[in-house]
């Protein structure tokens, strides 16, 4: 019964997902018909529209999938490893540190060099981010302190960031500073998918691996031990695989917040609850919420494109007051 | 069938000997009750037995030494079921007691049809079937208690490590769980239980070892580890021994003047 279910929801959640990539590719401000679609993807038709089909929509398609579907994995995965249902990438300081590294690249013009050069030192950023969080929490393997030290690591990466728009020399240096952390997927290439789709499946099968010690987790640490959960190298390889996945999908997208937080809580009553089952309902979750939240921005019309960010905020605060009724029994 | 034996254990805690230069061996298929006052090093023993906290001297699993082995191995081996367990998560009883599986899976495999057997075996014995599809966190303390002894039942592992398995008990399943941990016993199992209630560890265990300041006081049978002179020394008790329909009975009556504080 229960693996009909899980079959159920993981082929229904690919589906929402396909078809969200599919939008993602169709919808645009060039209108391009479906059956020029199709003809384009099968090497035929108007090369002005492969031309945007090839090198606009589709990147952009496929960040939104593979940046939802780390964003998604890997907050569902932290909730269980830390014991904690508002536990999300940035708890840690990785997507902080990256929004920091991509800042530092605006604002001594480094971004102005080469394109893939804000990426690369945004998933820098991410990586001496997870540096500063081992050294702090280094000994311990309680979750708390793992918390505390991600807050403080984040706390001063967001303090960075602030210093930069302080600091910047002129309002359209700030602009593009504001601009970019508000998060989205206009104007990606391939280079952009070249870059952060192998941090995104390094990060995922890192996060992936553990998830029967997750579920072990469950029983407190010393529980998981006795379940011969060896914590040490599970710490490394769930806090690398964040750093890694998530540093390269915040390089790409910018700050996106609250996917990592409210796929897990969407998709967890449809499941047995266990740290492990929603690993990968989160992920195909999470690829279609913000391959649908990127088709959203296209459609809604506003003089200026709407941010990615902006849209997953106010989609994240029903899933909140939903959860909010809940606990109060209001609903 | 399994061997455990500690030579010269010792574990500290912040500069105090909690368990100090303990020796015995066990094999399988024997049920033994570690007792003691609370403060003795019960708990500490048996963690420093799976390697849990760190400590001097040497244990050796099946003729190897535990720091030679992986975690996996040890887990594979010695189920242990910890003194008050919590429970951090909102899971479903029968995912919990699946927990007990871990450690026979492969990273990234599922949960195989061998595995559900195990499972189920290990709920039938806890008397723990009906309670499937509650949640754990919120099921009564007592329930709780026996859930929690079928996740380590079902690791199905040769060496069970059961700490106080009979808190928050009442009497009908607290001879249940006893007759659980005999059974396992008469299985090849080697079952290692601290308990506090002396008359049920004199009725079942096949051999008690008495911990006294993270001494080993006495070791042996019941009836001759469990004698006035040894629970007035070391619990400060006086206490009626006798048997009833050739039952063991131990009732602790009062605090010894001598000992009192």
């Amino acid at each position: 019964m229960e693996r009909v279910t899980r079959a159920r929801l993981v082929g229904g959640l690919a589906l929402l997902a396909l078809l969200a990539g599919a939008a993602s590719v169709a919808v645009g401000s060039a209108a391009i018909p479906l059956a020029h679609v199709v003809r384009a993807l099968s090497g035929q038709g108007d090369p002005i529209e492969r031309a945007i089909l090839f090198e606009l929509r589709l990147p952009r398609a496929i960040l939104g999938l593979a940046v939802g579907a780390m964003l998604g994995l890997s907050g569902a995965a932290l909730q269980g490893f830390l014991r904690n249902p508002l536990a999300e990438p940035s708890v840690l300081g990785a997507s902080n540190g990256a929004s920091l590294g991509a800042v530092i690249a605006l604002y001594f013009g480094l971004a102005e060099l080469h394109p893939a050069m804000l990426p690369i030192v945004a998933i820098a950023g991410a990586f001496a981010a997870l540096g500063l969080l081992f050294v702090l929490s280094a000994g311990s393997q309680s979750a708390l302190s793992l918390i505390l030290a991600g807050i403080a690591v984040g706390t001063l990466a967001v303090a960075g960031v602030s210093l930069a728009l302080n600091l910047s020399p002129n309002p359209f240096a700030a602009m593009e500073i504001m601009t970019w952390l508000l998060g989205s997927l206009e104007d990606r290439s391939f280079s952009h998918v070249a870059l952060a789709l192998p941090c995104i499946t390094l990060g995922m099968v890192l996060v992936a691996w553990d998830s029967h010690a997750l579920d072990a987790l469950t029983l407190g640490e010393d529980g998981a031990r006795a379940l011969g959960v060896d914590l040490r190298r599970t710490r490394v390889r769930m806090l690398v695989g964040v750093a890694i996945g998530v540093g390269g999908a915040v390089a790409v997208s910018g700050a996106i917040g609250f996917i990592g937080l409210i796929v897990p809580h969407l998709v967890r009553p449809m499941t047995d609850r266990s740290p492990s089952a929603i690993l990968l309902p989160s992920a195909l979750g999470g690829a279609a919420l913000l391959s649908f939240a990127d088709v959203l921005v296209r459609v809604i019309p506003t003089s200026n494109e709407l941010k990615l960010g902006v849209v997953t905020a106010f989609l994240g605060v029903p899933v909140f007051l939903v959860h909010l009724m809940r606990e109060r029994r209001l609903w | 069938m399994v061997a455990l034996s500690a030579d010269r254990l010792s574990v500290r805690r912040a500069r105090r000997v909690v368990v100090d230069d303990v020796s015995f061996a066990a094999e399988g298929g024997a049920l033994i009750g570690i007792v003691g006052p609370n403060g003795a090093g019960k708990s500490t023993l048996v963690q420093a037995l799976l390697g849990l906290v760190p400590a001097t001297g040497a244990i050796l699993l099946d003729g190897v030494p535990l720091a030679e082995r992986s975690r996996r191995e040890i887990a594979q081996t010695v189920a242990y079921l910890p003194q008050g367990q919590s429970l951090h998560w909102p899971l479903s009883v029968e995912r919990l007691v699946a927990l007990g599986r871990l450690p026979h899976l492969a990273p990234l495999s599922r949960i195989s049809r061998d595995d559900h057997a195990a499972i189920a075996r290990a709920m039938v014995a806890a008397d723990v079937t009906t309670l499937a599809a509650r949640v754990a966190t919120e099921i009564s303390g007592g329930e709780r208690a026996r859930v929690l002894l079928a996740r380590a039942l079902a690791v199905e592992a040769p060496a069970l490590i059961v700490d106080e398995p009979l808190a928050s008990l009442d009497p009908a399943h607290q001879i249940a769980v006893m007759d659980i941990l005999r059974a396992q016993a008469a299985r090849g199992v080697l079952v290692i239980a601290v308990l506090h209630d002396l008359g049920l560890a004199a009725r079942y265990c096949d051999r008690i070892l008495v911990l006294d300041a993270g001494r080993l006081v006495a070791d042996g049978a019941p009836s001759a580890v469990l004698t006035p002179a040894r629970l007035r020394e070391t619990y400060g008790v006086r206490a009626w021994f006798g048997s009833i329909e050739g039952v063991p009975v131990v009732v602790p009556l009062t605090r010894d003047s001598a000992q009192g504080d």
